[in-house]
């Protein structure tokens, strides 16, 4: 049975006032709240790549099947976290409550639960931490704000920790910079241990771990994707581009997220990316080990996280190429910035990146030796590299929206800016409370991107698409530019959803457009196929008509 | 409910001390206890310091709050996404003293269209700042009961406080404005309904005791329940040098005020409270955002059972020959 879809009518109507009722009952109705969480993992996925206790069960079973000893497993797991995860331990103990992070959360503001204020959702986990690892907790239980752990707890786990996008937007807010992320971290590795996963991870990561990628393509399959792309962009442009795969001694390693092969609008990004260094002449490769940048081994545990990012750099040195750019990818980029140097370096093997181009050097990212394709392109054009044409990007009047991991992970937010608006001529900002810093999650990342959870993600997209909505209404916005591929994937049905007249872009789409390549045809069109803004009576088939 | 089970507590610890006073246990309340609190808190903020300390940062989670260092002409902003340790000492200072995250603060509206709005609300800011501010100039200035001569400093302190000279003993302005602080951070908590809704016992109890301690403080200074501030001084003069002695005819009320204290103090450690030192040890706020640039070590960092290129060639060596993808083995 599939959840009924609301329609945005329905959906504005929202309640923001919790009620009386204290939040420490846990019971929820999962059959009446289809369409808010996620399918269980398929046991398939889950024995391949290791998930404890795999089995089949369903959210809408009464029976969730944990192990018998589940308790001690949680509480096992819970202390092992706090040993190993400062952040984990203080953010379960400092929480003044102060209610900052309420209305910043984006699944709040969409659905005026209130255990999707920030604060609450941590309570969820914190009261249970209360109750059996303080002191006060152990004697004064519920009056301390303890709670027990019942199997209705852990459910309501699985509802909420699976209902947070770990956007860290709250962060930003909190006095203390209390990271939602670092608990549902720690929440989704608990709900693991007794076999608690959502297939849209559990798959995914399994896909990875055996084909390279998450979609599970195959290397000839990779490689027919890539040739695909490079037969496109020569019906496209009229040069035919070198995409070398898995090539030895190249100099860098390209890394990309699988959905930029595979997805739309992702793929004129890529068109992009292989027309821009083909332009510039860049001696690079893709890998078919490493097909993939994304990585929902972030959104599972730390250890999934780690066995998948291995494979970069086992790449890096196998090809011995000097360093490695990466693609457009939101949560890539944070395993990329915040963790791949840490779990799976040093790199020592590579050396510290340059642009082959400008001569930069590219200072800060001389340890990891991985840079952002923004970082890169934005130094091609402050430096005149490329030769860009502006108004070929005219048919788009364009919003950017900052993913969040980029923006609250990275601080990577002027370098895109830089390229946008060296590629166009129309951009306009959204509200400065919903960009930059305090940008607005698509309301699908970390992994619950998915069809059964629709309304959620449409309530959780609500802000960012309000604040798309005010630039559709005042400069006529229609074309959202993006460097993640999960806002692609999802802020296309979530636009078509709230504001129907926005599409969806790569930043990289509007490079490509507006590249200016030597020796391309000269009825040349953009990277959809479309031709530019103004030339579209010199068209193919007007021409061969004359 | 748990506002009034908070408020009841409160009433509790003042009758005990008024009870304890009448049946005169002054020497426990005013001698006994003061040492024991000062102790538990000394050694309960220490340990669940060491306790927190004692887990480690595995990995480098700054949140960026602004453009984070990359290309040289690309500005950074050292103070939201520092990449060096004066950022994060200027990024701390300004969190610490100024409580700059809270200064982002926004309410959020939906009206008709349907349009959502950011409106300003620094009130808890403003609150929040005030509430902190004063209550440490407040205890700056009750040092003075225990140095003779008292120092500069805490004359000057002190004297700016009371700079407005209204009413006779002069009126502190920080006690007011501790007062009017922990009011509204107590009517938040019962007015607004979010705040309401996750307010715990452990929320409203330490507003309530702080609420009691500045009540019974100021009793003591400007109405007729008056205490005598030289034997006050004494008491406190005893207690500094580790030499107590303890003065007749202090009113009760002092030792309720001393008691509350005390409560707090040793109810300081083993609460949220801990905030205060926590705020220091937060990796989202006090690390660099240079991950890139310099490598971060994990203590615990395990290796882990990743598909290698070799295994992963052996499962698809005849596809990728077919399609001419290059081979490691032919």
């Amino acid at each position: 049975m599939s959840a009924k879809k609301p329609t945005p009518a329905d959906l504005i109507q929202i309640d923001f006032n919790p009620g009386k009722k204290d939040w420490i009952d846990a019971k929820i109705d999962f059959e009446k709240k289809r369409g808010n969480w996620n399918y269980q993992v398929v046991p398939k996925s889950a024995e391949y790549i290791g998930m404890p206790y795999p089995r089949k069960w369903s959210p809408v079973d009464e029976d969730w099947k944990l192990p018998d000893n589940w308790q001690k497993i949680i509480f096992d797991g819970l202390r092992e976290r706090l040993d190993k995860y400062r952040s984990f331990k203080i953010f379960m103990d400092i929480c003044v409550r102060c209610g900052a992070c309420a209305d910043k959360c984006h699944f709040f503001i969409g659905s005026g639960d209130p255990k999707n204020m920030p604060v609450l959702r941590a309570e969820l986990l914190r009261s249970v931490y209360r109750n059996d690892f303080t002191a006060t907790g152990k004697i004064f239980g519920s009056l301390a704000g303890g709670r027990k752990l019942t199997v209705d707890v852990i459910k309501e786990w699985f509802f909420y920790f699976f209902q947070c996008t770990e956007c860290r937007r709250c962060s930003v807010f909190c006095p203390y910079g209390i990271d939602t992320a670092e608990i549902t971290m720690v929440a989704r590795e608990l709900l693991n241990l007794v076999g608690l996963n959502i297939d849209w991870i559990g798959t995914p990561v399994a896909n990875c771990h055996r084909t390279g990628n998450h979609l599970g393509i195959q290397p000839h399959g990779f490689k027919d994707s890539i040739d695909f792309a490079v037969d496109d962009l020569e019906d496209i442009t009229g040069i035919r581009v070198d995409a070398p795969i898995n090539k030895k001694g190249a100099e860098i390693l390209f890394v990309i997220p699988s959905a930029d092969y595979f997805g739309d609008p992702h793929y004129f990004g890529l068109l992009g990316y292989m027309a821009l260094f083909h332009e510039i002449g860049l001696d690079y490769t893709f890998s078919a080990y490493a097909s993939e940048g994304g990585n929902f081994g972030l959104f599972h545990s730390n250890e999934l996280m780690k066995r998948l990012n291995g494979k970069i750099y086992n790449e890096a040195k196998r090809l011995g190429v000097k360093w490695i750019l990466g693609g457009e990818c939101g949560h890539m980029w944070r395993v990329l910035h915040q963790y791949m140097d840490t779990m799976n370096g040093p790199a020592d093997f590579m050396e510290e990146p340059v642009s082959p181009i400008t001569g930069t050097k590219f200072e800060n990212a001389k340890s990891t030796k991985m840079v952002h394709i923004c970082e890169f392109t934005a130094d091609l054009i402050k430096h005149n590299k490329i030769k860009l044409d502006k108004s070929r990007n005219d048919q788009w009047r364009v919003t950017y929206h900052d993913s969040c991991n980029p923006a609250r992970a990275m601080g990577l937010l002027d370098e895109p800016r830089y390229v946008i608006n060296g590629t166009c001529n129309h951009f306009y900002e959204m509200p400065e409370n919903t960009i930059r810093e305090q940008t607005f999650c698509c309301g699908s990342g970390s992994g619950i991107g998915t069809d059964e959870n629709f309304e959620m993600r449409m309530r959780g997209g609500m802000p960012r698409a309000n604040a798309v909505q005010y630039v559709h209404d005042k400069h006529n916005v229609n074309l959202l530019a993006t460097i993640c591929a999960i806002d692609k994937a999802t802020l296309a049905p979530l636009m078509e959803y709230w504001v129907p007249e926005v599409g969806i872009g790569a930043v990289h789409e509007l490079v490509g457009n507006a590249l200016v390549m030597k020796g391309e045809k000269a009825d040349r069109t953009d990277m959809r196929g479309e031709p530019f803004l103004g030339t579209e009576t010199v068209g193919k088939e007007e021409e061969a008509n004359v | 409910m748990k506002a009034l089970y908070s408020f009841f507590a409160v009433m509790i610890l003042i009758g005990l001390a008024y009870l304890g006073i009448s049946a005169n246990m002054t020497t426990f309340f005013g001698l006994v206890l003061p040492y024991i609190a000062a102790a538990a808190f000394i050694f309960g903020v220490t340990y669940r310091i060491l306790i927190w300390a004692k887990s480690p940062v595995p990995f480098k989670i700054t949140t960026t709050c602004g453009q984070g260092k990359s290309l040289p002409w690309i500005k950074n902003s050292n103070l939201e996404s520092p990449h060096n340790t004066l950022g994060v000492i200027g990024r701390m200072a300004l969190e610490v003293l100024f409580f700059r995250s809270l200064f982002r603060n926004t309410k959020m509206s939906l009206k008709d269209g349907p349009k959502i709005v950011y409106g300003e609300n620094k009130w808890l800011w403003l609150a929040g700042l005030v509430f902190h501010w004063s209550f440490l100039i407040v205890i700056i200035r009750h040092l003075r009961f225990f140095f003779e001569p008292v120092p500069e400093f805490i004359l000057l302190v002190q004297g700016l406080d009371g700079l407005l000279e209204i009413y006779v003993p002069v009126l502190y302005m920080t006690g007011v404005a501790l007062l009017l602080s922990v009011t509204y951070l107590y009517l938040r908590r019962a007015l607004i309904p979010q705040i309401n809704y996750i307010s715990l016992i452990s929320d409203y109890f330490p507003l309530f005791l702080i609420m009691a301690i500045a009540i019974t403080g100021a009793l003591m200074r400007y109405t007729p329940l008056r205490v005598d501030i030289i034997k006050v001084k004494e008491l406190a003069m005893g207690l500094g040098s580790f030499n107590p002695v303890m003065p007749e005819g202090i009113g009760a009320i002092f030792f309720i005020h001393l008691f509350l204290v005390s409560v707090l103090l040793i109810y300081f450690p083993m609460s949220k409270l801990m905030h205060m030192a926590g705020i220091f040890l937060s990796p989202t706020r006090n690390m660099k955002n240079d991950n890139r640039m310099k490598r971060h070590i994990n203590p615990w960092n395990y290796p882990v059972d990743t598909h290698s290129y070799e295994d992963w060639e052996d499962e698809f060596r005849d596809v990728m020959r077919e399609s001419g993808l290059p081979l490691e083995k032919e």
